[in-house]
């Protein structure tokens, strides 16, 4: 029932396919073509889901925390002053102070940079090598393929903040090495989808099709093929991106990668963290939201970062 | 269900003389959708006496299937009854409440559906589900089920009954699942059977035997019958009645015979042209007017002798894939249990010619070999033995790697068969169409491929306006004519035709096989026509090459083959298909 | 058919050898990547040059990477993962006396979620677009973005400072109590067989929070994925079927649809227990619970490298049975499995 019902609510016009000469034009020239250009689309997008524009929104806000935070805080993050250690919320400080007196406001907002940095950053790395190895296995499938998903299965087969957990400690505990280990534990995920979208794709009409074409096994994948895959990896890296930025705060949490008195909202909960049993929450409280809200904005991107790639979606 | 006989009694004070089973009045259903309401089917009429079988015949989108579902009441949560009275043997079907309706469903009204795989549950034993109806309607209680089941798949000539009770769908084949879900449908002896296009997806032999058990067991029980069907052929041979849907509402309604006699409404006269009768030529496919404006058929060109195509001792077989993907861990614990089976031939010695200018079908049920004969010929595929000559060049010399740069490539060309899956749904009508040029032709400037991208629009009847537009902003037409102009841009001398309709409606089915008639003539190519379906193909070829189990069975001129066929395997190809009334006749 | 089902069975096993072996490797290499000389690291801050050397030596350090792999893969084989430099003591004795502690804590938070999440995703499957369905959304929504070690802090917080409902947020156990004798290693059952109603009820309320705030972390893939299987169960043809056939509704959507969307679910909880055993260390931290994970973190404080690389692989080792399991759970649920490898 759905085919007859979904023929009849969404593709109106191919029921209206009618007998006209072989040579001669469709009847329906009336309906305006919608070529739309890629940025009436992204408007189009945003505009059709109000989730997806409160989330934007709220990307757009820690992008310009990230790039001029350090620039438009009250206080200097690292600045101690005794004389106001431990106190709530006030219009002096918006979210209270630490134990050493620094403003816990500055604090959050220039640690944005530092958390955006490495969640992106880990989760382009993961993307560009775990959609590579995957759409190659997925497309050419034999040795390299099992090699590849061996390799996955390896990763897999660790919970992946303990394997995380193990990459920092062996390498050592800076930032760039909770980079590498946050882009190895991801990048199963984008080797798993590239390879599984490419490989149902592998003999589909269209790639046939190019082939004839004179295209070549190589542009087949990336010009014909990949690019379809795009829509269920933008949803991948929203989702990735948020764990990447849990991950990281993590990993500092328990005192790996960033050291204090750098301001890291993973380390700012830690910090915090003792003085909830007495009462003085804002100091854990704070960052903790943050946190949730970078991670809340990321994982409502992805519906509207798919529909963004996917030409399907204009109508 | 005492209900139901007293109030059948009652209605006998109707003035009819055999009291209706079923009876629709002005039915509407609408759906809500995220656009607002859909209307799907509107004032839609008809009455199914007992014994009696009604076709419902539509193309898709027309509503047909939505009716049926109506009738059952299971319309999904987005469907409605909007309007109307149904009424089956005296109950009220649209306000029955859900008990009711329940004790009525499988047990007073069966259905069956397309896709048997698909409507039967893949984890639980096919006897079991039997058993769970019977159970259901107390038709059998505990180990009794069992024994009523088995004897359920002894009546639908299910060899084995036994064994098969505890046989997963996975473990049966397309037709034996369809007797299931028969065996399923009849288990209560219901009074009504609705058929919605009960052997789409099925092979056409099995096709014919899955009907004729439907007919058989039916008749034998004196049930009614609605068969929903896209195709008037099935409908002609084997319903009473028939309606004719579009867009959600019946244009004509009537005796077969008649109806096929003297259609009233233009639709339904475009509907029994268009679908292929045993001796109907491609040009009346079309309505009388158009076929008369349109070009008279071009006398095929005088084909030279030296063949386009020469396919010689062609013989592939697949290594079992269990052999080439598992690892040497897994092949050790395997070949202690089971040996790698026999590789089977997917084709098996296969020689034919194609003559320039000729064209030529290739036909068979699936898993014949005909989709893998032709992926070799077009270079896709390397076949394990034989050679295939295009213009006396040895194409196999040739690595399919650098195929796709060579020569010849734009020589070959291909003609799919979903034109859905077969358009990069990322790609515009206009990419879609310059793709082989820019790779593969001689011209640079971006000038002169948009000039032969409109040129090539024109010529398969795209308006260009739509060459802007992503496939799914197409329809089923217009994006088969996209194939088909992409297929040609680089003017092939070989086109294959890989069932280039099977996924269109018949109406559309006719302006395309009309327009890939005139190209052939126009670009002087060459056709190999790739087929289930005789009788399609024999109104674009002259001659018909018919393979089984990878195989050729038979070849020659088509015509024929069709009239006398010398293997009696073609003739049960072609007693498979059924037609309407020849229109000649009428 | 049995036949079938128990040689796939074996394959699964099979296939779990190179997996464990890949592990190991990973984990040897992590062990040498260390930064700068291991031997540093493994002779402690104190060691001079001199026993260093020794250490260096008796580790062999000296030794090519393959011949070190293979003593590393002696020595795992005699259970000897190294001394823990804090405790003094093999790191598997350590690791199996805190064991039970996070595996009581992975299991209560593991029951919480899923009798929480399946119903729940069942519900929302079933009444799509009406409350419950809103409600699974923005659990699962709220979920996947709450930092485990915050909604820890949060919940110790409220029930804990505020509400005064919750015990001090310190170990398994209060300081009022005795740990019951050693059976099973989980505190409520042991002190049950005991008969102590008192100890299971204490180390029950102190089980409660963390394993709130792990099962709040595991609800969210549980329920997307019981609505999401349910939701395509449901539409699928062989529903449309069994309900065309009149079957009651308490069959169709319990045989026919759970049967079938089940089969996800079991393979999204394979997963989630790998999240779990994650985010253990996290909320271990949080509640000073003294399991494995905490002993990670306290080893990675002081550098105690033997102490974190067998946590590591004994994680991963946990991990592939867990998957194993669940493999062979699904082969025995799912008839197809056989047939198409």
């Amino acid at each position: 029932m759905m085919q007859d019902h979904a023929a009849s609510a969404t593709a109106p016009d191919t029921v209206h396919e009618t007998v006209a000469h072989v040579s001669a034009v469709d009847p329906e020239t009336t309906r305006p073509a919608s070529t739309g250009n890629a940025f009436a689309h992204i408007v189009y997008v945003l505009k059709s889901n109000p989730v997806t524009l409160i989330s934007f929104g709220l990307f757009g806000i820690m992008i310009i925390a990230a790039l001029l935070g350090p620039y438009i805080v009250p206080y200097d993050p690292l600045a101690s002053n005794s004389a106001v250690r431990l106190q709530p919320p006030s219009t002096d400080h918006w979210f209270g102070t630490d134990q050493l007196g620094r403003d816990v406001f500055s604090r959050v907002v220039v640690a944005t940079r530092l958390d955006l940095f490495i969640a992106i950053t880990a989760v382009a790395l993961s993307f560009v090598i775990g959609s590579m190895l995957g759409s190659l296995a997925g497309y050419y499938g034999g040795w390299f393929d099992t090699i590849s998903g061996r390799m996955i299965d390896t990763i897999m087969a660790f919970p992946l903040f303990v394997l995380a957990m193990g990459i920092v400690a062996a390498l050592g505990n800076t930032v760039e090495n909770i980079i590498y280990a946050t882009a190895i534990i991801n990048i199963p995920f984008y080797a798993r989808v590239a390879r599984g979208e490419v490989n149902i794709r592998r003999h589909a009409g269209f790639a046939q099709a190019a082939r004839l074409s004179g295209n070549n096994d190589l542009r087949v994948l990336a010009f014909h093929i990949f690019p379809n895959a795009l829509p269920p990896m933008m949803v991948q890296i929203s989702l990735n991106l948020g764990w990447a930025i849990l991950n990281a705060a993590g990993l500092s949490f328990i005192g790996l990668g960033v050291r204090p008195p750098t301001p890291e909202w993973g380390i700012m909960v830690a910090e915090g963290a003792q003085f909830i049993v007495s009462g003085e929450w804002w100091l854990a409280v704070f960052p903790g939201v943050s946190l949730m809200l970078a991670v809340l904005t990321f994982n409502l991107m992805g519906d509207g970062l798919r529909d963004m790639v996917d030409p399907a979606q204009r109508t | 269900m005492e209900d139901a006989t007293t109030m059948r009694d009652k209605s006998i004070l109707g003035s009819a003389p055999q009291p209706a089973l079923v009876q629709v009045d002005r039915l509407g259903v609408s759906f809500a959708t995220r656009n607002g309401t859909v209307q799907a089917v509107s004032n839609v009429s008809f009455q199914v006496a007992k014994g009696e079988t009604l076709g419902i015949v539509g193309e898709s989108g027309s509503g047909k299937s939505v009716t049926s579902y109506a009738l059952m009441r299971i319309l999904d949560r987005a469907g409605r009854i909007s309007s109307g009275d149904m009424t089956f043997s005296g109950i009220d079907l649209v306000n029955a409440d859900e008990r009711t309706m329940r004790d009525l469903r499988g047990r007073e009204i069966s259905m069956i559906f397309q896709n048997p795989r698909m409507a039967l549950n893949p984890i639980r034993r096919v006897g079991d589900q039997i058993s769970d109806v019977l159970r259901q309607h107390a038709q059998a209680v505990g180990s009794n089920a069992r024994v009523k089941s088995i004897e359920l798949l002894k009546i639908v000539k299910i060899r084995d009954a036994e064994a098969r009770y505890n046989a997963y769908p996975f473990e049966l084949s397309g037709g034996m699942c369809q007797r299931i879900v028969i065996a399923l449908a009849l288990a209560c002896r219901p009074r009504l059977l609705i058929a919605d296009e009960p052997t789409t997806g099925l092979d056409v032999t099995t096709q014919k035997t899955v009907m004729e058990l439907i007919v058989e067991l039916t008749h034998e029980r004196n049930m009614s019958t609605i068969l929903i069907t896209h195709d008037l052929g099935l409908a002609s041979s084997y319903c009473d009645r028939i309606i004719v849907m579009k867009d959600g509402a019946i244009v004509e309604a009537g005796e077969t015979s008649e109806l096929f006699a003297s259609p009233k409404h233009a639709y339904t006269r475009k509907l029994i042209r268009a679908t292929p009768r045993l001796d109907s030529t491609v040009r009346e496919l079309l309505l009388e007017d158009l076929a008369t404006a349109a070009k008279p058929t071009k006398a095929a060109r005088a084909t030279s002798d030296v063949p386009i195509l020469q396919v010689t001792s062609l013989t592939k077989s697949f290594a079992p894939e269990i052999a080439k993907r598992s690892l040497w861990l897994e092949k050790l614990i395997r070949s202690k249990s089971i040996k790698p089976p026999e590789a089977p031939l997917a084709i098996d010695d296969i020689s034919f010619s194609i003559p320039a200018g000729g064209s030529v079908g290739l036909v068979g049920e699936s898993g014949c070999g005909k989709s893998t004969t032709s992926s070799i010929i077009m270079r896709l595929l390397e076949p394990t033995v034989g050679s295939v000559k295009l213009n006396g060049v040895e194409l196999t010399d040739i690595p399919i790697k650098s195929f796709a740069r060579s020569t010849y490539r734009a020589q070959l060309q291909m003609v799919f068969q979903d034109p859905t899956d077969s358009l990069n749904p990322r790609f515009t009508a206009r990419r879609v169409i310059e793709d082989p040029i820019r790779m593969l032709g001689s011209d640079e400037d971006r000038k002169c491929i948009e000039e032969r991208v409109e040129q090539l629009a024109e010529r398969v009847g795209l308006p260009v306006d739509l060459l802007s537009r992503f496939p799914h902003q197409l329809s089923g037409g217009q994006k088969a004519r996209v194939g088909i102009a992409r297929a040609i841009a680089l003017s092939p001398k070989l086109l294959i035709l890989d069932e280039p309709t099977a996924a269109l409606d018949v109406s559309v089915q006719a302006i395309v096989l009309n327009l890939l008639h005139d190209l052939r003539a126009d670009f002087g190519m060459s056709y190999l026509f790739v087929s289930h379906d005789l009788n399609v193909v024999r109104l674009l070829c002259d001659d018909v090459i018919v393979m089984r189990a990878g195989r050729i069975v038979e070849q020659g001129n088509a015509s024929e083959v069709l009239a006398s066929p010398q293997s009696p395997y073609t003739q049960t190809l072609i007693d498979a298909i059924p037609h309407p009334p020849s229109l000649h006749a009428a | 058919m049995l036949g079938s089902r128990t040689k796939t069975v074996l394959q699964r096993l099979w296939q779990a050898l190179p997996v464990l072996f890949g592990v190991i490797v990973v984990t040897f290499l992590l062990t040498r990547a260390l930064p700068g000389d291991p031997a540093v690291y493994f002779a402690g801050p104190a060691a001079d040059a001199n026993s260093i050397a020794e250490i260096r030596k008796s580790l062999g350090l000296d030794l090519p990477l393959p011949q070190q792999f293979l003593i590393y893969l002696g020595d795992l084989s005699r259970g000897d993962l190294g001394q823990s430099l804090s405790t003094g003591q093999p790191v598997l004795t350590d690791l199996t006396t805190r064991l039970p502690a996070s595996l009581e804590l992975t299991f209560a938070a593991l029951f919480l979620s899923t009798m929480i999440a399946i119903p729940m995703g069942i519900l929302a499957a079933l009444n799509p677009g009406r409350l419950v369905d809103h409600a699974c959304r923005l659990l699962v929504t709220m979920g996947v973005s709450l930092p485990t070690f915050f909604t820890g802090l949060v919940l110790v917080f409220f029930f804990y400072y505020l509400l005064g409902w919750a015990p001090s947020p310190i170990g398994r156990l209060d300081f009022a109590y005795l740990p019951p004798p050693h059976v099973t290693g989980f505190f409520t059952i042991d002190a049950m067989l005991v008969g102590d109603l008192e100890t299971a009820w204490a180390a029950a309320a102190q089980v409660f929070m963390p394993a709130v705030t792990l099962a709040l972390f595991t609800l969210a893939p549980i329920a997307r994925m019981t609505r999401a299987a349910m939701i395509q169960a449901l539409s699928s043809e062989y529903i449309r079927t069994a309900r065309a056939a009149g079957l009651s509704s308490r069959k169709v959507i319990l045989t026919y649809a759970l049967g079938n969307a089940m089969l996800p679910v079991i393979t999204t909880l394979g997963m989630v227990f790998s999240f779990t055993l994650g985010a253990n260390v996290l909320v271990e931290k949080v509640f000073a619970w003294p399991g494995i994970g905490s002993y990670a973190v306290e080893a990675l404080v002081v550098s105690d490298y033997a102490a974190v690389q067998g946590f590591v692989l004994s994680m991963a080792i946990l991990f592939v049975l867990v998957n194993l399991l669940v493999d062979v759970i699904y082969t025995l649920i799912d008839p197809r499995v056989g047939s198409e490898a």
